[in-house]
């Protein structure tokens, strides 16, 4: 018996539930980024797994372009942590609630 | 054959639960560095997937650029900004453990009824062998970006051009500009001043 393509679409459906919990229940802003990134991988395992069982390449297309924004979304993600640390000195989402210092 | 089968099984296994313990890790974990060390090994464990789904390049790119690049950039941010470890607070709302518990209840009621009801159907996906496929080599990747999805390459591209701009926007220090006078005596007075982005 070979991997299914429900197995890995019930993977994937686990990991994402990780990330969200994890987005809900962390405090701190580059835990939350990380988690945001296990969302994003565990959609791209749900492209690559339907492109692999329907013999179509347009899903790991979307799953390079999806690459390439998450590249772009960490280096403005972590421009943005630094320059709220540099703010606030602290880390904390909670202490971060006010757009004015 | 059989054995190719149970092998590729065997595999599948242990690298779903090389994935779900750390992704459980990552989110258990307290010290931000010990958590993006457990994200490696979910992005590990994600491109040994995606060899198994016969797309070596993706695997390629999942270990260069996530487990690589983005990667090395948190760890980095972490170390710069030494981040101490979580303390514990005490919850943000009361009611949010019933809330959760709830939640998890209706959720995995769907998840069985899915699981039920895809059980009970009789369509069948066709599966591709995956070892013999074309579709994940570099070469048709190639010509898939570069006929049929040549603008949102190019759009891509302008959007990490977007993202770099605006990384080194956000995360460069204010100028400081030292004012050095001159008394008469030959005293010599040292100001700093600030240059802020909306006077320059």
């Amino acid at each position: 018996m070979t991997p299914q393509l429900s197995w890995y679409l019930a993977l994937s459906a686990v990991m994402f539930t990780i990330g969200v919990a994890g987005v809900i229940l962390k405090r701190n802003a580059i835990s939350m980024f990380m988690c945001i990134e296990l969302m994003l991988n565990s959609v791209n395992l749900t492209f690559v797994a339907f492109s692999s069982f329907f013999n179509n390449l347009n899903g790991q297309l979307f799953v390079f372009i999806v690459m390439a924004v998450a590249a772009a979304e960490a280096a403005v993600g972590l421009g943005i942590i630094i320059a709220l640390f540099r703010n606030r000195e602290s880390l904390d989402v909670d202490d971060a609630n006010l757009l004015k210092l | 054959m059989i054995i190719a089968d149970l092998f590729q099984t065997l595999i599948w296994i242990v690298l779903a639960g090389l994935a779900i313990g750390s992704g459980v890790a990552m989110v258990v974990q307290r010290n931000p560095l010990y958590a993006a060390i457990s994200l490696i090994g979910v992005f590990i464990s994600f491109a040994g997937f995606y060899l198994l789904l016969g797309a070596p390049f993706i695997a390629a790119v999942q270990v260069i650029v996530y487990a690589g690049a983005i990667m090395v950039l948190v760890v980095f941010v972490i170390m710069l900004l030494n981040v101490e470890e979580e303390v514990r607070k005490p919850l943000r709302l009361k009611f949010l453990i019933p809330a959760a518990i709830f939640g998890a209840a209706i959720l995995f009621a769907q998840a069985a009824f899915i699981i039920y009801s895809v059980g009970a159907s009789p369509v069948r996906v066709p599966n591709a062998d995956a070892a013999n496929s074309q579709i994940g080599l570099t070469k048709s990747i190639g010509t898939g970006l570069f006929t049929d999805y040549l603008l949102p390459f190019e759009i891509t591209s302008i959007l990490i051009l977007m993202a770099i701009v605006g990384a080194i926007t956000l995360a460069r220090r204010p100028t400081v500009l030292l004012l050095v006078e001159e008394d008469y005596d030959g005293k010599k007075h040292v100001e700093r001043r600030t240059l802020k982005i909306d006077n320059i």
